[in-house]
């Protein structure tokens, strides 16, 4: 396909190094020219300098013929406005990136009204993400595949968990649930494990199966079943914003510090249920009045990667249960893993990724090509879907009978609605969802998979 | 340094130039000719050594700018030192520095030639020599890009080290299809001028050779008069035309191909470029009107004098030397603005030359008015303050250079116009200059030093000065 991309910046960047790398046409427009020859330089695509709202700066851009036009610059009026002209100008679909909700709210109005085919708004999308890893504490990350069937979890194994010292063909018969363990991280390593593999205390394991069964695993191995109750986030920005709500559903008690005093007036408005505390989180001594050691979950949202780390540290150093850590630019990612700042998250990946996840479907309509594509275990393992949509000659052949490429792994296949946690004598059928787990990159079809 | 990478993709550029000798092997087969062992030996040396330094595809496949300078320095001597190889393994060229000049003026399509009978040599390396013109002209890098993937995404800065102009960019989003679309429009015209040729009733295979030199703005002839041999005045036109064409910026085709020509029709350099042609011919014709029987005929032979010399091709129908010191000082000056960017020619590009005017004309208005500020514009569009501060510096090294390389070339102890028309026309890949060098003389008689001095001018000129002055850079050379 002949894409778009508006706005060459984290989200940007990171959609067309994903979109190129699986053969898509991209042209990419930005207003600085620096910013864009250095994507120009490292990526095979085009790069336009120019305001991307402008007519003539989408015509010279080939809008017209092409078939997507994503808006992802920081402005979301600019991004409405590109996606309005895009669609003048001819393009089939449009993406903008939208992060107020005073607009996310007239949603399904704009996408009627405005010709959009999707709206994101990463701070819904990163606040969704916290939510679901405060809902389940032993996790440090969940990702979710085949419309919520299959989960890939992350967690730490520590000294005293019974899954150290054990091999994982023994895994079924010590704790008698259906799960795979898809991806060890071993100090800088990571490892997609075989039936010999043995796990140690230190290891980051990746889990894959039914949630419910995830949900067992975790009881058997003896992982403590606590409830977050009270969370302190700080940073009040979109993310909190809608975080706090969906929180507050959920029966927690949120407390928010702000440093804007415009800010923490408006969000006290809007969350009355909320205690919003005007003042800097990167304080010490505010931290501890506000009872960071009773809290069960802390979580640094603010706009700037080390306060969220350094805060996130300190809070794991006063044992808080649950850390969650908003860095947008990962830097030393291995460092960060020994540093106590629990789940990384960042909207901007996030952003992408669900824009990718939308791309992907477009386009698949007929062959067996990606329909979502994850980063898990520091960006460095790629958890991928495919759908069997085409009638190739390994259907039904057993996977023991097969060859696939090096450090990959079937992790599961979704039938019938129904999850398999597949052994060597189970098959692909027609219609099936499976999961891969590799260390490959640029896995573009299913087929892409074999030996 | 990405070493290993930059072996790799030096073996894949040798594979593709040695499977491209085949052709004249080929030939040679066809005609019975004794060179043929020479060719086939060389092809098959280049494609070994070629698969042989590009079997392992490297861990890291990165390339940074220096790695593109690099590769594509290294690619064009190597190119030139293969392709020199059967002139000299056949014995046609005896000496090795001669064959290596005769290659290195091949590819950098600049058409200077040491040969003092071109007519005794063997028909199939004559298409060699003339088929390393058709390779050189749109980049040898750009080929392979084309047929084959190079260095993954980053393999711009490839294509920037190896095209002309001051900012090189692509046609359309992927690398390879923008290599696929140059080499698709070079090949088009082509075909066209070879059917052209043809039909005016020239033989095949001169036909082919004579497109060769043309399009790819090189100049080597089969014959020793070169155009002139042919004597025709619909020759003469036809291949007037494809020199001017061939010297347009080959983005401008693109752009026509997708039905934009006003958009193309009205590009600034396309404008100059006409126009300092058509300024440049109308004073030449009424110079040299007094020595042709017509005024129509003095038109002929200024209009291809014209275009030959700014095209920067170097074919010839009549000997500029006898001219009136007016056209031939016009002629210089045609040689060293050369054509446009993106073209197949060489020189320093009418588009540099318009920038540098242009930025002259700002510094004056500067110190008049202390306080001003004034973005350059050029095709409409404003231009980067960096982009006119490397015009200027390919300027001052251009100049630089020919001052060297002049300077180097007198030892020599030929006439003053002879040495700077030497440097001259070689570093814009021209051809002939004047004097003893002229359209009907040669570049036999200088020494091997002197030789080899005009063959680094002509890469120089070719690959625009940077990535050959790179490698003489320390800095380059380490991890």
């Amino acid at each position: 396909m002949r894409i778009v991309i508006v706005g060459d910046g984290k989200v940007g960047f990171t959609l067309a190094e994903h979109l190129s790398g699986e053969g898509h046409d991209i042209v990419l427009i930005d207003h600085s020219p620096s910013v864009l020859s250095q994507s120009v330089n490292s990526l095979d695509v085009l790069g336009i300098p120019g305001n991307g709202a402008s007519y003539d700066v989408q015509e010279e851009a080939g809008v017209g013929k092409s078939d997507l036009l994503i808006a992802a610059t920081s402005a979301d009026e600019v991004n409405i406005l590109c996606c309005l002209v895009a669609r003048k100008l001819g393009a089939r679909h449009t993406i903008a990136r939208v992060r107020n909700p005073a607009y996310t709210k007239q949603l399904s109005l704009m996408k009627d009204e405005l010709g959009l085919s999707l709206a994101v708004n990463p701070g819904i999308q990163a606040a969704s993400e916290i939510s679901r890893i405060l809902r389940f504490p032993p996790a440090l990350h969940i990702e979710t595949f085949v419309r919520g069937r299959v989960e890939l979890v992350e967690t730490p194994i520590t000294a005293e968990s019974p899954l150290s010292g054990v091999y994982l063909r023994e895994l079924y018969a010590r704790f008698h649930v259906r799960v795979l363990i898809c991806a060890v991280q071993r100090g800088d390593n990571v490892y997609i494990p075989g039936g010999d593999f043995r796990l140690a205390a230190g290891d980051r394991i990746s889990i894959t199966a039914a949630p419910a069964d995830i949900e067992i695993f975790f009881r058997e191995i003896g992982a403590p079943r606590v409830r977050i109750r009270s969370v302190m986030i700080v940073g009040g920005g979109f993310i909190a914003l809608h975080l706090t709500q969906q929180l507050l559903e959920m029966g927690m008690s949120v407390k928010i510090i702000e440093k804007d005093e415009e800010r923490c007036r408006m969000l006290s408005e809007q969350l009355p249920r909320a205690v919003v505390i005007h003042g800097d989180g990167t304080s010490q001594e505010l931290l501890d009045e506000e009872g960071i050691d009773s809290m069960d979950a802390f979580i640094a949202l603010t706009g700037i990667d080390e306060e969220n780390i350094v805060m996130s540290m300190y809070a794991s150093a006063k044992n808080v249960r649950k850390v969650v850590t908003k860095v947008e630019r990962l830097r030393f990612p291995e460092f960060l893993d020994h540093a106590g700042v629990g789940s990384l998250i960042s909207a901007k990946n996030l952003t992408a990724n669900r824009i990718l996840h939308y791309v992907r479907s477009m386009e698949n309509a007929t062959a067996s090509g990606v329909e979502t594509l994850t980063r898990v275990v520091n960006n460095r393992v790629e958890a991928l879907e495919f759908r069997v949509r085409d009638k190739g000659d390994f259907l039904g052949v057993p996977i023991g009978k097969m060859r696939f490429k090096k450090n990959l792994l079937i992790a599961a296949i979704v039938r019938a609605g129904k999850i398999i946690i597949p052994g060597s004598a189970d098959t692909f059928e027609y219609g099936d969802s499976v999961v891969v787990v590799t260390t490959n990159e640029q896995l573009a079809d299913l087929r892409d998979i074999f030996a | 340094m990405n070493f290993r990478m930059v072996v790799h993709i030096l073996g894949k550029v040798l594979c593709v130039v040695g499977l491209l000798m085949l052709l004249p092997a080929a030939l040679a087969l066809y005609y019975r000719e004794t060179c043929f062992a020479a060719l086939a030996a060389t092809a098959a040396g280049m494609i070994a050594a070629g698969l042989l330094m590009s079997w392992k595809k490297p861990e890291n496949r990165t390339l940074y700018s220096r790695e593109g300078f690099l590769i594509v320095a290294l690619a064009w001597i190597g190119i030139s030192v293969g392709g020199a190889l059967p002139f000299y393994c056949s014995g046609e060229i005896p000496r090795f520095i001669d064959a290596f000049f005769e290659a290195v003026s091949g590819f950098t399509t600049t058409g200077s030639s040491i040969l003092t009978d071109v007519e005794a040599m063997s028909k199939s390396l004559l298409f060699w020599r003339s088929f390393t013109h058709w390779i050189g002209g749109m980049g040898v890098l750009v080929f392979v890009m084309a047929i084959m993937p190079l260095g993954g995404s980053r393999s711009m800065h490839l294509l920037r080290a190896e095209s002309p102009g001051p900012e090189v960019g692509k046609l359309v989003p992927k690398m390879r299809f923008s290599a696929m679309i140059l080499y698709g429009i070079y090949f088009g015209l082509t075909v066209l001028e070879i059917v052209l040729l043809s039909l005016g009733g020239m033989p095949l295979y001169d036909s082919v050779i004579t497109t060769f030199g043309t399009v790819g703005t090189g100049g080597f002839s089969s014959r020793a008069a070169s155009i002139a041999a042919y004597d025709s005045a619909y020759v003469d036109g036809v291949v007037t035309v494809f020199m001017i064409l061939c010297g347009v910026n080959f983005n401008l085709y693109y752009l026509m191909l997708l039905g934009r020509f006003s958009q193309a029709l009205k590009s600034e350099e396309l404008r100059w470029y006409l126009g300092i042609q058509l300024a440049a011919m109308a004073i030449i014709t009424a110079n040299i009107a007094h020595l042709y029987p017509s005024i129509g005929t003095a038109f002929r032979y200024a209009s291809f004098q014209v275009a030959t010399i700014n095209s920067t091709t170097g074919f010839a129908t009549a000997d500029y030397t006898l001219w009136p010191e007016l056209s031939q000082c016009i002629l210089v000056l045609l040689m060293l603005c050369g054509s446009c960017a993106g073209s197949t020619a060489g020189g320093i590009k009418t588009v540099r030359v318009i920038l540098s005017f242009k930025s002259v004309g700002r510094e004056m208005r500067r110190m008049t008015h202390n306080r001003s500020v004034s973005a350059l514009r050029f095709e409409g569009k404003p231009v980067r303050e960096e982009t006119i501060g490397g015009v200027n510096l390919f300027l001052v090294l251009y100049t630089f250079i020919i001052c060297a390389s002049t300077l180097l070339i007198s030892i020599d102890g030929f006439d003053f116009t002879t040495t700077l028309t030497a440097s001259i026309a070689t570093i814009s890949n021209i051809g002939p200059g004047l004097g003893l060098i002229g359209p009907m003389g040669n570049f036999a008689d200088f020494s091997w030093f002197s030789k080899l001095v005009l063959s680094f001018n002509m890469l120089v000129g070719r690959l625009e000065i940077f990535p050959l002055i790179m490698i003489f850079s320390p800095s380059i050379w380490k991890r």
